[in-house]
């Protein structure tokens, strides 16, 4: 408490970080950045191990015989599926009925916002179809969910095929002490959102779906299942969520546990293990595999089916079979083997997973880095808004730090009211990036030769640039407030509030805040009037979104050129506005309604007059 | 360090002299009030009740309703509502344990159920009109300082303005419109609370008392506004504090049989209504046991889910001590500035008590500009409010992360809340701080020199 009282001390500290403030917040910038970096070097990094009780020292023992068969019923199902043209309801409902299991089907619809041109989508029909095996062995208060998407074309028919299979072998076994859902789910993550509603009796995003008629206990873990071959060199293990959230990291060490023991090559981003850390390609392998999952966690949507699980606090993640030219392969019938002992294990829980990590950064499949280890990357960069808003605070003159403190009357007070206008400005053009595309795309339809989706994100990128004119217009409105003494109030609210915003979405989602704070920093700590606009533009958030489009392009080793990055570009806004009307994802209202503005009153600044 | 504050009743010459400053003040002040400052005070009425009216409209009303920084096991209004319906049923409301409300609060909620958001949003707006009154009052005293302490002495035309920044201050205040739209009934106490502050600086010392029984009858906690209470009625009527005196203890006595006696009226009549003494254990039982540990912005919580059981009995008293104990030390400290006191006790009930919300919070933010010449004095005032704007935006994030996403626990929320309770602490006690260094200046000048000549600095230590 001695900092706080002693008024010496006190200036000695003030004076410090005032006479050196520039010189260290470059330095906590590279920290920042160096510490980010340092994170995918495997010394620095802890061994995955695991930590329930339940699923660790009872090792089980894997009997599944029947993956021909599986693979048969598969092209079964697939031919059904041709015959109908969509889901097959009555052959799965017949089929799963004479596999013992209890079966309901659910059916939805939904109408999107916009046409999704990727998926080629607009007004989606569809059937759920399920079956719970309930369980001979306790109470049926909990369940276990395993779901299989039924998708267009000929992919995932071995998934429906091997679930089908792995469903009667699990009938005929005695030891199951939770209820088993096995679920074949249409139009992937909506079908998914309308069974998870249904099964939760909720409704976040107004769809329309038939209630469920039959229910198991409350779901404590979830696996979906892809598998588009017969026979899979690899099996990549898909983690990233709604909102980047994770499922505990528990369920990763099982996955990987049994890919050990059963002998499958398992990947994460699809990228294999390799062992030598010690050399650059070593390193830069891990960095890659790290920043991979930094960025699909940033973006926030679900990148398999079973993203929208984790939202009710289950446990899931999806499992992706991967052929490649590899000579090495694995049968049907092993993977069956892998997931009836991923199954065991799972039953054999007593309470939820809770024991492991749920904040974790995976630069390889045995490899972790948590919390503890990542936050300080964030905090690195955000001490530099609170350094630089303290600067400010002290040149305001509100401290008076020259002479004892007090005792100088303080310079008129910060005037914070004629900021209003700024920041309800900045919010308003905020407000009107989040409603304005989707609401206008009927009216830009019929004025201008383009689709309904173009003119979603036209329209979006047109206010987003519209915006940066803001600042010329509104000075015209505003008068009386050019003065030096103004846009260092001006920049002390904006910095407290970009320091507020990022802390709390690093909290949330520590890939996002990251991203933003890496670009928003540096322009929020050092921007004063002069400063050129050019920089200031090319670190916004939405060339920001535009490098981690080719950023990621170039880590999956797909690179592609400017133009169909461009297009890439306006593909993932379309997809950024969709996955926030269909499932509720926070990025787009976040960066629409909070980043921006924020960004607009640091524009703001540049051209002060 | 401290220790030559002038006594008031030694430095001041004459009373009448003190007396005719306030009335000059006073005087100025409703003219003031009546030319200028009433268009913006009714401006700021009317936004601020559209704000409310629009949030009681909205799809954020059952959102906040639902926060546990807003309501508490004392004063939600799902609760009242439930004890209500009990009373209808012919049940005793106490029946369960759910309601913990005082018996007047639902009958009087008896007859205005109907008339719930008016109710709450006419409480907020009386509050400030009742802190308004409070502040003309608070007088200077003249030309009895050195030269140089001048530019430390407020201008009546600064005080003017007072009354109209604590309206701003309360009405527009995050907290208190939270605590209004969840329609919690801490509102209600905050204006009995702001009701007693008002008749005490009239100087009608039978409302005081009146009045302090009702809020102590509330939530026990406003025990401790009863030292404050009695000083300022006593230096209003120039009684001495001294034990020697007959007239001292002629009127503490009176004081505080008008005080118990009112309370005695109020449980009796309490007793009556419900025909059971099942509220003393449902109402202050639950106050001083602490059963419900709901999480929330207090220290209670988190601290007693983690006890063995048999050291309960034992911490309870230690943290409830903590509530009434600064009285001591704060009213001998304190005892010729009895409003400020009031603002401290007010301000360590809403840190310390057994279940608070930002309801209390903000009624003791609702002072700080009354102290606005403190200003200059304080230290720590970037920093703590840094803190308590990040910790308010913390406490959503933290708790969808322990709660729905399940991804968080209990420590990241209850890490926010000591944090929070740690910049609370600290702004009171820099407002503390600055308020004996201002009194210092103004005995020993502005510029002090130490016995060689040099400058001195105070250091606090």
């Amino acid at each position: 408490m001695g900092l706080l009282s002693d008024p010496n001390r006190r200036r000695a500290l003030t004076n410090l970080l005032t006479r050196l403030n520039a010189p260290i917040c470059v330095v906590c910038y590279l920290a920042g950045v160096m510490w980010f970096m340092g994170l995918a070097f495997e010394p620095f990094t802890l061994r995955t191990y695991m930590s329930e009780n339940a699923m660790g020292s009872t090792m089980v023992e894997e009997h599944f015989p029947a993956g021909e068969r599986a693979l048969a019923t598969g092209r079964e199902f697939a031919a059904h599926k041709k015959k109908v043209g969509g889901m097959p309801v009555n052959w799965l409902v017949k089929t799963m009925e004479s596999r013992g299991l209890e079966v309901f089907t659910q059916s939805f619809t939904r109408k999107l916002p916009f046409p999704d041109e990727n998926k080629e989508r607009y007004l989606v029909r569809g059937t759920n179809v399920y079956g719970i095996l309930r369980a001979p062995r306790a109470s049926r208060t909990e369940a276990l969910v395993l779901t299989a998407p039924c998708s267009q074309g000929n992919a995932n028919n071995q998934a429906v095929g091997l679930l089908l299979g792995l469903a009667q072998y699990f009938r005929s076994q005695v030891y199951w002490a939770k209820d088993i859902i096995f679920l074949v789910n249409e139009h992937d993550l909506i079908g998914m959102q309308a069974w998870l509603e249904g099964y939760h009796h909720t409704n976040t995003t107004g769809g329309d779906w038939s209630p469920l008629h039959g229910r198991g206990g409350s779901i404590q873990a979830s696996l979906s299942l892809e598998l588009s071959s017969d026979v899979i060199t690899s099996l990549d293990l898909v983690l990233e969520g709604l909102n980047g959230q994770l499922p505990n990291l528990d369920l990763a060490n099982l996955f990987h546990a049994f890919c050990q023991k059963i002998g499958v090559l398992c990947t994460i981003q699809g990228k294999l293990q390799r062992n030598d850390w010690e050399s650059t390609s070593g390193y830069s392998h891990s960095a890659q595999t790290m920043m991979l999952m930094v960025l699909k966690q940033a973006s926030g949507r679900p990148w398999g089916d079973h993203g929208l699980f984790l939202r009710y606090h289950i446990e899931a993640a999806t499992i992706r079979g991967i052929n490649s030219f590899r000579q090495y392969k694995t049968d049907t019938t092993t993977i069956g083997r892998l997931l009836e002992g991923m199954y065991r294990k799972l039953n054999n829980l007593l309470e939820r997973l809770h024991q492991s990590y749920f904040f974790y950064l995976m630069p390889s499949l045995t490899r972790f880095v948590s919390i503890g280890y990542y936050m300080p990357a964030f905090g690195l960069l955000a001490v530099i808004l609170l350094l630089r808003a303290l600067d400010l605070w002290v040149q305001l003159g509100a401290s008076a730090p020259g002479t004892e403190d007090g005792l100088a009357e303080r310079e008129q007070d910060p005037r914070f009211l004629p900021l209003l206008n700024k920041l309800v400005i900045s919010h308003m053009t905020g407000v009107a990036l989040y409603c304005l595309p989707v609401m206008s795309q009927e009216m830009a339809v019929q004025h201008f030769p383009v689709s309904e989706t173009e003119a979603v994100v036209l329209t979006a990128i047109a206010i987003y640039t519209a915006g940066l004119a803001l600042p010329h217009n509104t000075h015209r409105l505003l008068q009386g407030e050019g003065t030096e003494h103004g846009w260092r109030v001006l920049k002390l609210v904006a910095l407290l509030y970009l320091a507020v915003l990022l802390g709390c979405t690093a909290l949330i989602n520590f890939s996002l805040g990251f991203i933003l704070a890496l670009s928003l920093v540096p322009i929020a700590a050092f921007i004063t009037p002069p400063l050129s606009a050019a920089i200031m533009v090319l670190l916004s958030p939405g060339c920001t979104l535009l490098y981690c489009v080719l950023i990621f392009q170039e880590l999956q080793e797909t690179p592609v050129s400017l133009q169909d990055g461009w297009m890439l570009f306006l593909s993932v806004i379309s997809q950024g506005i969709l996955d926030h009307s269909l499932y509720g994802s926070l990025v787009y209202p976040l960066l629409a309604l909070l980043i921006y503005p924020c960004w607009l009153l640091l524009w703001n600044i540049l051209f002060w007059k | 360090k401290f220790s030559h504050l002038k006594s008031y009743f030694e430095s001041t010459d004459s009373p009448e002299h003190f007396l005719q400053n306030t009335k000059y003040n006073a005087g100025d002040a409703d003219v003031f009030l009546s030319t200028k400052m009433a268009a913006p005070l009714t401006l700021l009425f009317i936004v601020a009740i559209t704000i409310r009216a629009v949030l009681f409209r909205s799809s954020l009303a059952d959102l906040i309703t639902e926060r546990v920084e807003v309501v508490s096991p004392l004063n939600a209004w799902k609760r009242v509502v439930e004890g209500l319906a009990l009373l209808d049923l012919g049940v005793s409301p106490y029946a369960g344990d759910v309601f913990h409300e005082t018996p007047l609060m639902i009958y009087f909620f008896h007859f205005v159920i109907d008339y719930a958001e008016i109710v709450f949003m006419v409480s907020a707006v009386c509050i400030v009109f009742l802190l308004q009154f409070r502040k003309q009052k608070y007088a200077l005293e003249g030309d009895r300082y050195p030269l140089d302490c001048l530019e430390l002495i407020r201008t009546p035309r600064e005080m003017l303005y007072i009354p109209l920044k604590v309206a701003m201050f309360y009405l527009l205040n995050p907290f208190t419109i939270l605590s209004c739209v969840a329609k919690s009934t801490c509102g209600l106490n905050n204006a009995v609370i702001a009701l007693f502050i008002l008749s005490t600086i009239k100087g009608s010392a039978l409302m005081s008392a009146i009045f302090l029984a009702l809020a102590t009858y509330q939530s026990i906690y406003p025990l401790t506004l009863f030292a404050p209470a009695l000083l300022y009625l006593l230096q209003r009527l120039y009684i001495p504090v001294n034990w020697r005196r007959p007239s001292f203890w002629l009127f503490t006595t009176q004081y505080v049989f008008m005080y118990l006696g009112s309370l005695a009226v109020m449980v009796c009549l309490s007793f009556f209504l419900l025909n059971s003494w099942d509220f003393l254990t449902s109402v202050y039982g639950f106050i001083l046991s602490v059963p419900d540990l709901t999480p929330n912005i207090g220290l209670f919580w988190y601290f007693f889910a983690e006890m063995f059981e048999h050291f309960r009995l034992f911490f309870i008293c230690v943290f409830q001590i903590n509530v009434f104990f600064y009285t001591i030390p704060l009213s001998i400290k304190l005892k010729e500035h009895p409003v400020f006191l009031i603002f401290m006790q007010i301000a360590i009930i809403s840190i310390f008590k057994s279940y608070p919300t930002v309801g209390d919070i903000a009624l003791y933010m609702a002072f700080l500009p009354a102290w606005n010449h403190l200003y200059r004095f304080l230290r720590n005032i970037f920093l703590v409010s840094v803190v308590l704007l990040a910790c308010s935006a913390l406490f959503p994030v933290l708790w969808h992360l322990w709660i729905y996403a399940g991804s968080a626990n209990s420590n990241f929320y209850y890490a926010i809340t000591l944090l929070f309770n740690v910049a609370q602490i600290l702004l009171v006690s820099d407002y503390f701080y600055a308020y004996l260094r201002r009194e210092h200046h103004l005995t020993h000048g502005l510029y002090l020199k130490r016995k060689d000549g040099s400058e001195a600095t105070l250091v606090l230590k």
